[in-house]
């Protein structure tokens, strides 16, 4: 097996509870490449969130390790940028202010101007400059709260950057300007990603490979699709690309039916999920070629 | 609209000067004696042997002759009321500012630490509660000194709000916030100075704002008790004096300069506060 840029072996997260102990997930098992972006999409409470805390540092899992670049994550660190659901701005600073605190911390050694200038690059990557970027936080829109946001976490160039449903409190519109803006960041940079997300159609608008986790608690990642469509993808246009249908009418299906089916807990998916197990690789987008060994890629065809 | 608003505002509250210093003025007149004074009865001020408070044109007068030339020194017992008013300010701000040092990074120990908070708590639930003058004789035992005493006393009875409000405040610091600070890898020190430490502010603010209302109350009581200097010692001068004239006016400047006290932390408070 060939090692990837993060490695997460067996991982398992158990919370104290009044019977003992709570599962949340458990057997996770995955890699994510250099420059891959990678989503997660799961039902609430199936443990997407406590997972990318394992990840950032921020909490610790009960079993299980992870590794990135060979290391071991142990705590949180500069390398892992987070972009968190809440935006997580310091509401007393502005939205230049916010950046430039992220980047002094990446590099201490900088001088005032080289902080400025790093920090307005990647303000303007996201669109914010003329002015907005001097407000508070509480004086910009959800929108440009989340774009200062994501330039925060992109200008402290970190190896890794996990994006906790960063577009789930947006509208629909707002939602649809940034992914196009993230696409278009993420082609230029080739930046690793690991984003949770709710939302089928930006999974797949962003992702190279989506996990699909089944419901908690004992969840656990159950399959790993294969996003097979060619960059650079467009809004507009990616529903057009025959791949496209396949792949969302899979994740629809595990989300409505078998995200539920699978789960259920240690008796019944004991044997199914051993520990090491890797998620089920799945690729619903080459459906037209003809050799196929993967079960789940012909239930789909069947229906 | 809000212009007219305050003015409207303004309207009323000149009203209803006026007219409680009407009352206090007519109410307070002596009876009109019905025949004239005998000698006796001009001696003793009047044919009325009641004695009334003082009429708030009295009060008016002495105000105006008082603050005409408030840093007058003839003397311990009489100076003029500026110079009594600025050694009872010294006093609170020194006591406070005291209390503020001890008081804010001991909050944040506390806020920050559930182990302090919890090894911490009951001493701070039995000292709060006692009336800060109940330290006193303590206080003149052992630093023998009554001028340090009353600024010990300030600061026994500003720590307590502040120390409460800080940890507060601090232990009450967004999760996400702090998930930032150590997502950026900053050291506790820098994490406390440029995340806690502004998050919780306004917080650390309010209670300092309590302290400081409630040291100016303690002030003026700690001043009649170990006497010589102060508008508390002033009050109760006057009183000694029999001069009910001077003691409203002082009770009057107590007020005003407690409202600046305030005033001036509110402001510090308008300058730390955030919009969420």
């Amino acid at each position: 097996m060939n090692k990837h840029f993060l490695e997460i072996e067996n991982l398992a997260r158990r919370f104290p509870s009044q019977s003992g102990e709570l599962t949340v997930f458990e057997n996770a098992n995955f890699g994510i490449d250099k420059g891959e972006f990678v989503c997660i999409i799961g039902h609430s409470g199936c443990g997407k969130s406590t997972i990318m805390n394992v990840l950032a540092g921020l909490d610790a899992p009960s079993e299980g390790n992870v590794f990135m670049d060979g290391i071991e994550v142990a705590g949180p660190s500069l390398d892992r940028g987070v972009v968190f659901q809440n935006y997580s701005l310091l509401p007393w600073l502005s939205a230049l202010h916010n950046v430039t605190f992220a980047v002094r911390s990446r590099w201490p050694g900088w001088s005032k101007e080289q902080v400025r200038e790093h920090s307005y690059k990647y303000l303007e990557m996201v669109g914010l400059g003329g002015g907005a970027e001097l407000r508070k936080p509480s004086q910009l829109s959800g929108g440009m709260r989340q774009r200062v946001s994501i330039a925060r976490a992109f200008a402290i160039q970190p190896k890794l950057l996990l994006l906790d449903e960063p577009f789930g409190a947006l509208d629909a519109l707002t939602r649809g300007t940034i992914q196009d803006e993230l696409v278009r960041i993420c082609d230029a940079t080739h930046q690793t990603i690991f984003m949770i997300t709710h939302d089928v159609d930006e999974a797949i608008l962003l992702a190279d490979r989506i996990l699909l986790m089944t419901n908690g608690p004992y969840a656990r990642i159950a399959e790993s699709v294969k996003v097979d469509l060619k960059h650079p993808r467009e809004r507009g246009k990616i529903i057009h690309d025959p791949g496209y249908y396949p792949i969302r009418n899979h994740l629809v299906d595990f989300l409505v039916r078998r995200s539920e089916e699978l789960s259920g807990g240690v008796v019944a998916e004991a044997p199914a999920q051993a520990a090491g197990a890797y998620p089920i690789e799945v690729n619903p987008a080459a459906r037209a070629a003809p050799a196929r060994t993967n079960p789940q890629a012909s239930a789909m065809d069947a229906r | 609209m809000l212009q007219s608003l305050n003015a409207r505002a303004a309207l009323v509250s000149i009203g209803i000067l006026v007219l409680l210093l009407g009352v206090w003025e007519f109410a307070n007149r002596p009876p009109e004696a019905s025949e004239a004074l005998t000698e006796y009865e001009i001696l003793m001020g009047g044919a009325e042997q009641e004695a009334r408070v003082p009429p708030p044109s009295g009060v008016i007068n002495r105000a105006v002759e008082e603050l005409s030339d408030p840093f007058y020194d003839a003397g311990p017992n009489d100076k003029g009321i500026g110079i009594q008013l600025g050694y009872s300010i010294y006093r609170v701000l020194t006591g406070f500012f005291l209390a503020a040092v001890l008081a804010i990074p001991f909050g944040f120990l506390i806020g920050m630490s559930p182990l302090m908070y919890k090894a911490l708590n009951p001493f701070i639930q039995v000292l709060r509660p006692i009336s800060p003058l109940a330290w006193m004789p303590l206080a003149l035992f052992i630093i023998k000194d009554s001028e340090a005493s009353s600024i010990f006393v300030i600061f026994i009875c500003s720590i307590w709000p502040m120390l409460i409000n800080t940890a507060f405040g601090v232990a009450g610091v967004r999760k996400d916030w702090i998930n930032v600070a150590r997502t950026h890898e900053l050291s506790p020190l820098r994490t406390a100075l440029t995340v806690i430490l502004p998050a919780a502010a306004p917080t650390i603010l309010t209670g300092m704002r309590i302290s400081i209302g409630i040291a100016w109350l303690v002030i003026v009581a700690a001043e009649m008790l170990v006497g010589g200097t102060g508008v508390g010692y002033y009050v109760w001068n006057e009183w000694n004096n029999l001069d009910l004239t001077s003691v409203i006016f002082s009770i009057l400047m107590i007020g005003l300069v407690g409202m600046l006290l305030d005033l001036a932390l509110s402001a510090a408070t308008r300058l730390v506060q955030y919009e969420e």
